[in-house]
């Protein structure tokens, strides 16, 4: 990948991962609302990844990679080797249901669902492997 | 990091959020509303030096929600960046939550019967 962030599994370094997208977004002239929905789509997904597959564990690390076909789309690569935690199989309850349960999470997906084109995830050897891709 | 602080006035309280609230800092975003409901059955929410939200934080707006209909607490949010408008608005929360451009809008709402 052309850009590449590594960080250990903690909450606090997702402001590492918001940082890290912001400023390469905007080396590529990608305009400033259409960014910060993209921030927030890895930021939600690396969240999801760093709780759930790797439980916070700071001994574990994510890696996230961009690389950007200027015109055509912007591609995101996060790899980690936690838990299987494949976050396409998983259904984002609606608002209703977020209201009425008064849960706090299932939004995020639903955010990453509306804001990316596409969303893959893969396992390789011990690695969990999730792509976003934005059409531009 | 998020920034949370809050006034009275006329029996009416206001919050304002700074900074960034996100899986990390949400919680402090969630205790600040827990305490306002206990204290106050109107909320003004200023969000004007509100950088950014993530799923974190909107979460915790949506499940107060029913607990604050149940309480007859009224809450309006106000000042959001239009970076900020556009999170609220891809998940379509203006339909739940009450969401003004300006403080004196969202008091009216809140003031009336």
């Amino acid at each position: 990948m052309k850009h590449n962030i590594t960080i250990s599994c903690s909450k606090t370094n997702l402001t590492l991962i918001r940082d890290f997208v912001n400023a390469t977004l905007s080396t590529y002239g990608i305009n400033e609302i259409e960014t910060h929905k993209l921030v927030l789509a890895v930021d939600e997904v690396c969240a999801n990844l760093i709780i759930h597959a790797n439980q916070c564990n700071t001994g574990q690390h994510l890696e996230l990679g961009i690389d950007v076909a200027p015109g055509s789309q912007i591609l995101f690569v996060i790899r980690d080797n936690g838990t299987v935690f494949d976050i396409t199989k998983y259904n984002a309850p609606s608002l209703d249901e977020i209201v009425s349960s008064k849960r706090k999470g299932g939004l995020g997906l639903l955010l990453v669902k509306r804001i990316m084109d596409k969303i893959e995830f893969t396992t390789e050897k011990n690695h969990n492997i999730c792509t976003l891709i934005k059409n531009l | 990091m998020v920034e949370i602080t809050s006034n009275t006035e006329n029996n009416i309280m206001e919050i304002v959020i700074k900074g960034e609230v996100d899986a990390s800092s949400s919680i402090h975003l969630d205790n600040a509303l827990e305490s306002a409901f206990k204290a106050s059955d109107k909320i003004l929410v200023n969000l004007h030096k509100l950088d950014y939200i993530s799923s974190a934080g909107l979460g915790v707006f949506i499940a107060h929600l029913q607990e604050m209909k149940e309480k007859g607490v009224k809450m309006a949010l106000f000042g959001m960046t239009e970076k900020v408008r556009q999170v609220f608005a891809i998940l379509g929360l203006e339909e739940l939550l009450t969401i003004t451009s300006t403080k004196e809008e969202s008091l009216a709402l809140i003031n009336e019967a």
